[in-house]
């Protein structure tokens, strides 16, 4: 299971209380999650990642075990703490003025 | 008794505003997407429960929101708006070329015969058309391939298609405008487009017959004269009387020519009010006095309209998207200010009073009425 937190905006489109949890066997990478997100909640679509591209947008930004990961290779395993659910995957709206 | 339902878009959400057909008492309803840009709210003519909004952030990019309670509960649907085929350049502020990128949804024009289409007015410029509601947009590409398009140059509020007119009488004619390219007319229902923006003067592009590059702020029809436009440019209030044939000035007797909005009273095609700002390098009204002019003669005489409008240090601003007008008897005039405030008048623009005073920056206005 993997456990992910949304920033309060994504949260309210989404319309979601408190963690998102999502049922993902084995290793899984960023790309699996964000994907495996979207797919749940479609109004996301967009929002964390360019429709085309793919890219993630220059103000979201992922953290997971204190770490930065916005610049890993979306194929990248995560780490084996958010496979297992004890940490959860943060999609965080980066600081900036507004 | 009618009502009036006002739809307010701002840098932090949208609103929501309510009245019986007297229009004194109000009911704010809000806000709406808190914490979002709104650049615009709009309802269908055809059906005024219909609402579709455009919501936005630097963060978390586009989103279209719909609803069809009238605004109660909202809806998102579809928000990937891709341009056709081979996406060109154009030129930057730098006069280099610079790609076509979508950036944001300005403006949202539903049809006035069917509620699942609309037209979606998109920086960087292009227009977009959706059928089913909002759930998938289509661009409509002949503009933005519009042979002149490469010489198309963003203003400084980005390079926005910001002004979407249906011909009521020829259903296969449009007008848009964009911030700085100009006026354009389809005349087949949005497959080719011509500019037409003859007559337009503008000090700062050196040819003063230039076919594009002019910042066209706003343009506005009376549906019962679809030949006849006017139109706030950067500098100088303008009228075509040949749909777009021909501009020529009526600014007149104006105390300054610049501003952003401009709207045409509901039952009296030649009566038309703009709200001047002192200048491109001062977005704020002279002498600190919030004065609408209304023109009864269709431009050139001017009166300022002041009856319960501050006259003494207001520099807010009035942007192209935050004025609009109701077709009740009289006709009621609206508009949103960069300090917050929804002033309304229910007598044409005779008198003023504050809806609303201190909302976030106001984006967009429209007003339905209600059965």
């Amino acid at each position: 299971m993997i456990r992910i937190v949304l920033p309060a905006h994504l949260k309210t489109l989404a319309k979601v209380n408190g963690e998102v949890r999502l049922e993902m066997p084995g290793p899984v990478t960023q790309r699996m999650v964000l994907d495996a997100l979207e797919a749940r909640y479609p109004m996301l679509r967009g929002t964390m990642r360019d429709h085309h591209t793919g890219q993630r947008r220059a103000f979201v930004r992922f953290y997971a075990c204190e770490e930065d990961l916005s610049n890993e290779s979306p194929d990248t395993p995560l780490p084996s703490r958010v496979a297992a659910g004890e940490e959860p995957f943060l999609v965080i709206g980066a600081m900036a003025g507004g | 008794m009618s009502g009036v339902r006002v739809l307010v878009g701002t840098r932090k959400g949208a609103f929501i505003l309510t009245a019986d057909g007297t229009r004194r008492d109000w009911a704010i309803s809000g806000p709406h997407f808190g914490g979002w840009e709104m650049y615009h709210v709009n309802g269908s003519p055809a059906d005024p429960d219909r609402l579709y909004a455009s919501q936005s952030s630097g963060w978390f990019g586009q989103l279209m929101q719909r609803s069809d309670d009238g605004g109660k509960t909202w809806e998102p649907v579809g928000n990937e708006f891709t341009y056709e085929g081979e996406v060109g350049d154009h030129l930057w502020f730098d006069g280099t070329p610079r790609p076509w990128e979508f950036k944001r949804i300005w403006h949202l024009e539903p049809s006035p015969e069917d509620p699942d289409i609309v037209y979606a007015g998109v920086e960087d410029a292009a227009i977009f058309r959706t059928v089913d509601g909002g759930r998938s947009w289509q661009e409509l590409p002949g503009l933005r391939t519009h042979e002149s398009a490469p010489r198309w140059q963003p203003g400084a509020g980005g390079m926005c298609l910001h002004t979407i007119i249906q011909d009521p009488v020829n259903r296969d004619r449009m007008f848009i405008a964009i911030s700085a390219a100009g006026v354009f007319r389809t005349d087949d229902s949005g497959k080719t487009w011509q500019p037409i923006n003859r007559g337009l003067r503008s000090g700062q592009i050196p040819d003063p017959d230039a076919e594009v590059g002019h910042c066209v702020h706003r343009i506005a029809m009376h549906p019962s004269r679809p030949q006849v436009l006017f139109m706030q440019k950067h500098w100088d209030v303008m009228r075509t009387d040949d749909a777009g044939a021909s501009w020529h000035k009526i600014s007149g007797d104006l105390p300054t020519d610049f501003g952003f909005p401009i709207v045409v009273h509901a039952h009296e095609p030649e009566t038309i009010y703009v709200v001047p700002i002192t200048s491109d390098s001062e977005h704020y009204p002279p002498e600190g006095k919030l004065r609408v002019y209304r023109s009864r003669t269709g431009g050139n005489e001017w009166e300022p309209l002041t009856a319960g409008l501050p006259q003494a240090n207001c520099y807010v601003d009035v942007l192209r998207d935050a004025m609009a007008v109701d077709t009740l008897d009289p006709c009621g005039i609206y508009f949103g200010t960069t300090g917050g405030q929804v002033y309304g008048s229910a007598d044409g623009g005779d008198t003023w009073a504050p809806i609303v005073r201190d909302l976030p920056a106001v984006l967009s206005v429209e007003v339905q009425v209600l059965p």
